[in-house]
Parts: structure tokens; C-alpha cells; sequence
């Protein structure tokens, strides 16, 4: 099998809609088939990784725990915005699974290698 | 589509899976074992038992891959294998291993 | 008035634009909730517009988003039967989609 790289970029908040639910799922799919699998998470899609998701209230799966199988699936590159999490009030430290903080400017760098490239 | 087991009326979708995890119990998991003409062992009971708790934890059934090496990493590598488990689950211990736990079908199983 | 505002105050000016509206009531649901996180941008337009405006944010929308320790002080949380208790209790209701 071909492996190709994929960026899949993440910039809605969780539950409001349902492309972050979908985008994990392409990013499931994607990593069973073994392709070189990374994650971007921007602007209100910090949200999605925020840690303590209580989704009881709302009757939507918490997808939140679903982050933390991401590396059952080999998917380790998973790079996060600063400025989305300091507009936001948020550090690494609020994030339900351990990440790459980077510069919208690295984050840009790192869109370039890809070969696809998947925006939600 | 629906199945029924001592009476009771059970939810699936057009493929056989259970529409409400909260639906499923033994009772239901032996009957779906006999659908796939599976004769349920210990053995399957532990794979079935690790993937309703794989389940609770990640809110996903895992891929077979992934499943494979979980399996390894938990109960050890001679069950950590892809024959071990096709073994016990013919038609694929993902697809059919989910069905029987009550699990919808795996992300990425065709 | 209610105004009942469903979307991220860091993704739509819905907020910005309720509150150049002058005063009234306003209930933060769905991605809306955001709004009332401390530590954020939004902390502190939230704090001015206290003065004129009653803010009223959704609890489940809160616990959802994991957010439930860092609200705002001054916002007035309510559920679903509290949702349903503002809409009757105002003569008009908007929701700025």
C-alpha cells in the first residue's frame, strides 16, 4: 500500500456541529489503513482536546476519550495553535492528551509537507 | 430490523449490529454468537469482555490492527496475533467479535 | 428581550452584535457557552456588558465543553427547564443564528 502523508485540520469547537466528530473518524480510518497520519487543531477546534468533556446533560458521546486512543493507532503528530489556546485561555495543560504547541507559522510549515490535506 | 431474545425485543441496524450498546448482556451476546454460528468459549469471552471495556474507555471499537496489539499489550503475544483471533472470530474478530459484544461496527471496517 | 446566542464568540459576532444592542436579556447555548470561559478574549467583553445585560449560559452546554470550573462570576446558569422559564417569561425572543 502507497503511504501518503495526511494533515487533517481541525478548527470547529466539539458537539455545536459534527465535523469534529467526522474528522476523527476520517483520521481512524485513515491510520487503519496504516497512512502517515498527523492532526492540526486551530482556532475553536482547541476546544475539541480541552480536558473534563461531562456530556451526560447534552446525550452526545464524549468523543474527548476517543483523543487518547489516537496513539493505539500510531497517530503521535498531533500539533496545536498557541495563539488559538492563549485567545482562548487555555495552555497544554488543559488538553486531554499530550500535544505539540506551535506557532501559526510552524503549523503553516507543517501543511506544506503534506500530500493531502483535510480541513474540518 | 430487530432481534428477540427470551421475549424480549432488541434494536439493530440493517447489518446486525445492536442500534443501543446499552441493550446488550450476556443473554444477547450468546444469542448473536449463535447467529454467526460461533460456539462461545472462554476464549471469546475474553476478547468480547475486552472490547465492551476498550469500548467504555476510548467510546470506539478498535480497528483490527489496533485491536491486535491492545490484545498483545493486555493478555499477552500469543493472543496478540492476527491468527489467534480469526481463530476464535472466522469472519474477523473486529467485524464479528464487535457484533457479538454489542458494539457498533468498527471505524474503517468495510 | 431574549437574545439566545448558540455560537462561539471566537468563530461569529453574534455576541458583539447582541450587545451593541443596547440591554435585554441574553441566554449563551450550544457553542455560545464559550463566552462565558474566564482566561479567555471573551472574559472581559462579557464582564462590561454585565452591567446592562442579564446573561443566563446553558449548564449541560457548559459541563459538555468542560468548562464547568472557570465560569464566569456574575453569569446565571440554568438547564433545560430553565431555558424553557426565560423564553416564557420574555415577551420577545430572538436567536441570532
Amino acid at each position: 500500500m502507497t503511504t501518503k502523508q495526511f494533515m487533517i485540520v481541525n478548527r470547529k469547537a466539539p458537539y455545536g456541529t459534527i465535523y469534529g466528530w467526522e474528522a476523527l473518524e476520517v483520521v481512524l480510518i485513515a491510520a487503519a489503513f496504516e497512512q502517515d497520519v498527523s492532526m492540526a487543531f486551530l482556532d475553536d477546534g482547541v476546544y475539541q482536546i480541552k480536558k473534563g468533556h461531562q456530556t451526560k446533560g447534552i446525550e452526545i458521546k464524549a468523543f474527548e476519550k476517543t483523543f487518547r486512543a489516537l496513539e493505539d493507532y500510531d497517530v503521535t503528530k498531533i500539533y496545536v495553535d498557541q495563539e488559538s489556546l492563549t485567545e482562548r485561555g487555555l495552555t497544554a495543560d488543559d488538553l486531554t492528551i499530550p500535544v505539540e504547541v506551535l506557532s501559526r507559522a510552524e503549523i503553516g510549515k507543517r501543511m506544506e509537507e503534506q500530500d493531502i490535506v483535510l480541513a474540518f | 430490523m430487530a432481534l428477540e431474545v427470551n421475549g424480549k425485543t432488541y434494536e439493530t441496524d440493517e447489518e446486525g449490529y445492536l442500534v443501543s450498546l446499552g441493550d446488550w448482556n450476556e443473554e444477547v451476546g450468546k444469542f448473536l454468537a449463535q447467529q454467526e454460528s460461533i460456539n462461545l468459549t472462554d476464549a471469546h469471552w475474553e476478547v468480547i469482555n475486552f472490547l465492551r471495556d476498550y469500548y467504555t474507555e476510548f467510546q470506539i471499537a478498535p480497528a483490527v490492527r489496533v485491536l491486535t496489539k491492545a490484545i498483545g499489550k493486555k493478555l499477552g503475544a500469543d493472543k496478540g496475533n492476527s491468527q489467534y483471533l480469526y481463530e476464535l472470530f472466522p469472519y474477523g474478530p473486529a467485524k464479528q467479535a464487535c457484533k457479538i459484544a454489542g458494539l457498533p461496527k468498527p471505524t474503517g471496517c468495510v | 428581550m431574549l437574545h439566545i446566542i448558540n455560537k462561539s464568540p471566537y468563530d461569529r459576532p453574534a455576541l458583539d452584535s447582541v450587545l451593541k444592542t443596547g440591554t435585554g436579556t441574553i441566554l449563551l447555548i450550544e457553542d455560545g457557552v464559550y463566552a462565558v470561559a474566564k482566561g479567555g478574549a471573551a472574559e472581559s467583553k462579557v464582564k462590561a456588558a454585565l452591567g446592562k445585560f442579564k446573561i443566563y449560559a446553558l449548564t449541560p452546554d457548559i459541563e459538555a465543553r468542560g468548562i464547568a470550573d472557570r465560569v464566569t462570576d456574575g453569569v446565571i446558569q440554568v438547564d433545560y427547564a430553565g431555558f424553557v422559564d426565560l423564553v416564557a417569561e420574555n415577551k420577545t425572543n430572538q436567536s441570532w443564528l
